[in-house]
């Protein structure tokens, strides 16, 4: 039951943190059509300017998770506009990947060259550090504010795209690229608001998951694969199925460890395996042939 | 003389819009069927469902008796039901002479080598050179598909079905993007296609359907409305009213 | 000739086994280079040629089909794997050991082709990466077979030949990878002109087109996985034999990422372009790397971009564009 309860809030947590920071590159793959590799590497200088602003500037949690953010966001600007640009909707996969994986080479190059290369702990304010009882046991109050953020991401994200204005937009020119060009609606400003909210939504989740995924040197190439496979299980450009495949690859993994702590990685692949196979398209993805 | 290719009460809906409606004809040997139709007529999903590229709601497809409803697009192919596409599909990055000696090689059975020569093999060589130059493209051997006019690929498309040997040829608007004074070379080579094959051709140039044609299919909204010789095919009511008004229409624009 | 007379297609003048002879002979001569300018650093050679081999095996999937894969590692490391096993239970012969490892990578590649190869895009390059992982999670997992994340060491090849042992300065493993080498690479060269090979090109080109002459397209490319499984599976053996360690490094993600970007420095699609690409990387990444790691990710980043956005054939395209000029100069047009 103790380990049941366990596996519960360890997969719910780490499930989310898969989910926010995955969210974004989903949307971008939905809607740009582009394998971004590199999405990890800017959920890596998110955590890094976190890690900055709250050791070195001593700011506040909350205000460090904003200058991460924004940050990075300004820094993938010259990026969006020279490259990815490039390589929205048209370029077949393997240029997509080769030019992304130049990318994130180039930026742990960078942000290593620049914060220097070791761990970087984000430090938790104290009202999140402590345990916190919910009655009949104890959880770690941190793994509850990952778990409500992911909710609230969710909830954020499905209010903008299905109320607004930007949202018809984005889900017209998912839909119909060549419609929206002919109704007038600018695609090139669709696509880099959807970029800087892609890579908005990847800084967060770096910083408020960093502690499940530890903000290290190598974090752009040890997760890369990570997000990339939860996108795919779950179907490019849903929130529905990126939430799922969060949460469906956060219990392999998890339960995984758990039970079999040998094998967790080889149940997580596995698991990739067996839903890529059964649904190339992803469990809530549309084929775009 | 049983029929090479027999298509029964052929359906096909997508999401409640039949495109194909119960369409059933037949193809015996020494056949050379034009198959004519206003645009949106569904004659390009007509030749898809019958190499196999989208399968049927319902109904059969049977070659030389046999049931191939079921059946892969290269099973189809190797049984000799060979199609050209009407927007062309070549190896772009091949050459000409790869392009038709893959088809030759592919028909032999020799694709399956590996160590022994390609392209320049004597007796895949004598075979695409003399196809080759029969369409007029000899000196075009050597050259990237991807280099060449657009007429020129039009060619090639119909020396790779030429190549397969086919029973049954389905031929996509062959003509068109070819050049008026390149045009005849097509009609030339489907003419010194071997007699005891069948051609099925879907074109708009009524001038060619004319000249090539022993009988003429006529499809109008996914229904096959008319069968019968070329010369009846313009006196026809229902053909008059379904496809005559927007070929004239088609005409008038500029 | 009397072929002019009957269908005006100019002959390809072509001597047969010249180009292939060639090859052999440039690769000796780069050896015999690469041995003049690191004398006291062949064990680094060899490595370096082990690596090619992976190289030459990713150009086949990824260069002559179109398979785009993060996963090729796995052919590679599953067959260094074999090889170190076996030799510390006590097969000690390299050639025997070199044979386990071409059925090793030729198994594993038939495995991978039928899970990759039915799929295209994003699928599929998630399939490669899922494959590859496993076998990697595997890898470190089955410690009492593997060593885990100690690596499996104790490798102690025999002589070649009963004649030539391993010694110290690489001397022999550096002659036996080259020699495995030119023989491999005459093989390639020949295979990716047959009949077969120009198949593949098609398919990587435009698989419907394809079936629509008559291929069976997804048995093709898992043929095709096969040979460049046993192409990999040389290079693992050779890696295996001649460092006498297998570490995970050989079957990680890192790995097959390197390799990839080794193949498209160099030019997806033609043997030399991966060799080519093998050598100038290893090369730069042993004098750079060796000063800061970091600076090595940046420049690689760096190069990466720029290949893909000036120069999408690779570096050996301009090389050959020469070439065909110089060649097409005594031809008649």
């Amino acid at each position: 039951m103790r380990t049941a309860l366990n596996i519960a809030t360890d997969t719910l947590a780490y499930g989310m943190v898969l989910f926010i920071i995955s969210i974004g590159l989903s949307i971008m793959m939905g809607l740009m059509r582009v394998v971004n590799l590199a999405h990890g590497a800017f959920a890596m200088i998110g955590g890094y300017l976190a890690s900055y602003a709250i050791r070195d500037l001593h700011v506040h949690y909350s205000l460090a998770i904003l200058i991460a953010v924004v940050g990075t966001i300004i820094v993938s600007i010259p990026f969006e506009l020279l490259l990815y640009r490039r390589i929205y909707r048209k370029s077949d996969p393997l240029i997509q990947v080769l030019m992304t994986i130049g990318i994130t080479f180039f930026i742990i190059g960078v942000v290593n060259f620049v914060f220097g290369p070791s761990l970087k702990t984000i430090p938790l304010p104290a009202l999140l550090s402590g345990p916190l009882d919910i009655g009949f046991r104890s959880v770690p109050t941190h793994r509850l504010f990952v778990i409500a953020c992911g909710v609230a991401t969710a909830l954020a994200l499905w209010l903008l795209i299905e109320k607004t204005e930007f949202g018809i937009k984005l889900r017209a020119s998912v839909d119909h690229s060549g419609m929206a060009d002919a109704l007038g609606i600018r695609t090139e400003i669709i696509y880099a608001v959807t970029f800087a909210l892609a890579i908005g939504l990847g800084a967060f989740g770096g910083v408020v998951g960093a502690e499940i995924l530890p903000i290290e040197p190598f974090y752009a190439l040890r997760y890369m694969v990570t997000f990339l496979v939860v996108v795919s299980v779950g179907g490019a450009g849903s929130i529905m199925g990126a939430l799922s495949a969060s949460l469906l690859l956060g219990l392999a993994d998890t339960t995984g460890k758990y039970l079999a702590p040998e094998f967790g990685e080889f149940f997580f692949y596995l698991t990739v395996i067996v839903i890529v196979f059964l649904f190339p398209h992803g469990l809530f993805g549309r084929s775009h042939a | 003389m049983t029929d090479l290719l027999e298509a029964r009460s052929i359906s096909r809906a997508f999401g409640g819009l039949h495109v194909t409606d119960k369409v059933s004809f037949t193809l015996r040997p020494g056949d050379r069927v034009a198959l004519i139709g206003p645009n949106g007529a569904g004659k390009t999903t007509l030749v898809n469902l019958i190499t196999g590229d989208i399968a049927p709601s319902s109904g059969q497809f049977l070659m030389g008796g046999e049931d191939i409803t079921g059946e892969s697009i290269p099973a189809r192919v190797q049984r000799g039901l060979v199609r050209t596409f009407q927007t062309t599909r070549l190896f772009q990055n091949l050459t000409v002479a790869d392009n038709v000696a893959l088809a030759i090689m592919q028909r032999r059975r020799i694709t399956r080598r590996f160590f022994s020569g390609a392209t320049e093999r004597p007796d895949v060589r004598a075979e695409w050179s003399s196809l080759l130059a029969r369409l007029g493209l000899a000196r075009l051997a050597y050259r990237k598909v991807s280099e060449l006019a657009y007429g020129q690929q039009r060619l090639i498309e119909l020396a790779i079905g030429i190549a397969l040997k086919p029973k049954v040829l389905l031929l996509d608007e062959p003509a068109a993007g070819v050049p008026r004074d390149e045009a005849p070379r097509i009609l030339d080579a489907i003419n010194q296609l071997s007699a005891d094959i069948a051609v099925l051709m879907i074109e708009h140039d009524m001038d060619l359907v004319f000249k090539f044609a022993t009988r003429v299919l006529v499809l109008a909204a996914g229904r096959l409305i008319f069968e019968g010789s070329p010369k009846d095919v313009t006196a026809d009511h229902e053909v008059r009213r379904a496809y005559l008004g927007s070929y004239a229409d088609a005409r008038r624009a500029p | 000739m009397t072929d002019i007379a009957i269908d005006h297609v100019p002959g390809k003048r072509s001597i047969p086994f010249v180009q292939e002879g060639l090859g052999a002979l440039t690769i000796i001569a780069l050896g015999a280079v690469g041995c003049f300018l690191f004398p006291d650093d062949l064990a680094l050679l060899t490595r370096l040629i082990g690596i090619s081999f992976l190289v030459l095996s990713l150009d086949l999937v990824t260069g002559y089909c179109g398979i785009a894969t993060l996963g090729h590692a796995a052919q590679f490391g599953v067959a260094a794997y074999a090889v170190g096993i076996a030799c510390v239970r006590g097969v000690t012969d390299p050639v025997a050991l070199l044979a386990i490892g071409i059925v090793a990578g030729t198994l594993m590649g038939l495995i991978s082709g039928a899970l990759i190869a039915r799929f295209r895009g994003l699928p599929q390059l998630v399939l490669s990466i899922a494959v590859g992982q496993l076998v990697a999670a595997l890898a470190n997992k089955l410690q009492w077979l593997t060593g885990g994340s100690d690596g499996l060491s104790g490798i102690l090849p025999g002589k070649v030949f009963g004649i030539y042992s391993f010694d110290m300065y690489s001397r022999t493993a550096f002659l036996f990878s080259l020699a495995t080498l030119v023989v491999v690479f005459v093989a390639l060269s020949r295979f990716v002109r047959s009949p077969f090979g120009l198949l593949c090109r098609g398919i990587k080109d435009d698989d419907l087109r394809a079936k629509m002459i008559g291929v069976a397209v997804y048995p093709r490319l898992v043929i095709m996985y096969g040979v460049a499984g046993a192409v990999a599976g040389v290079g693992g053996a050779l890696t295996a034999i001649s460092t006498g360690v297998v570490g995970l490094d050989s079957v990680g993600f890192e790995r097959s990422a390197e390799v990839l970007v080794m193949l498209v420095l160099g030019g997806a699609g033609h043997l030399w372009g991966a060799l080519a690409g093998a050598l100038i990387f290893q090369i730069f990444e042993h004098i750079v790397s060796a000063a800061n790691p970091f600076h090595w990710m940046t420049l690689v980043g760096l190069l990466l971009i720029l290949i893909v956005v000036f120069a999408p054939r690779g570096l050996i395209e301009p090389v050959l564009m020469l070439v065909r000029r110089r060649a097409g100069k005594g031809r008649p047009s």
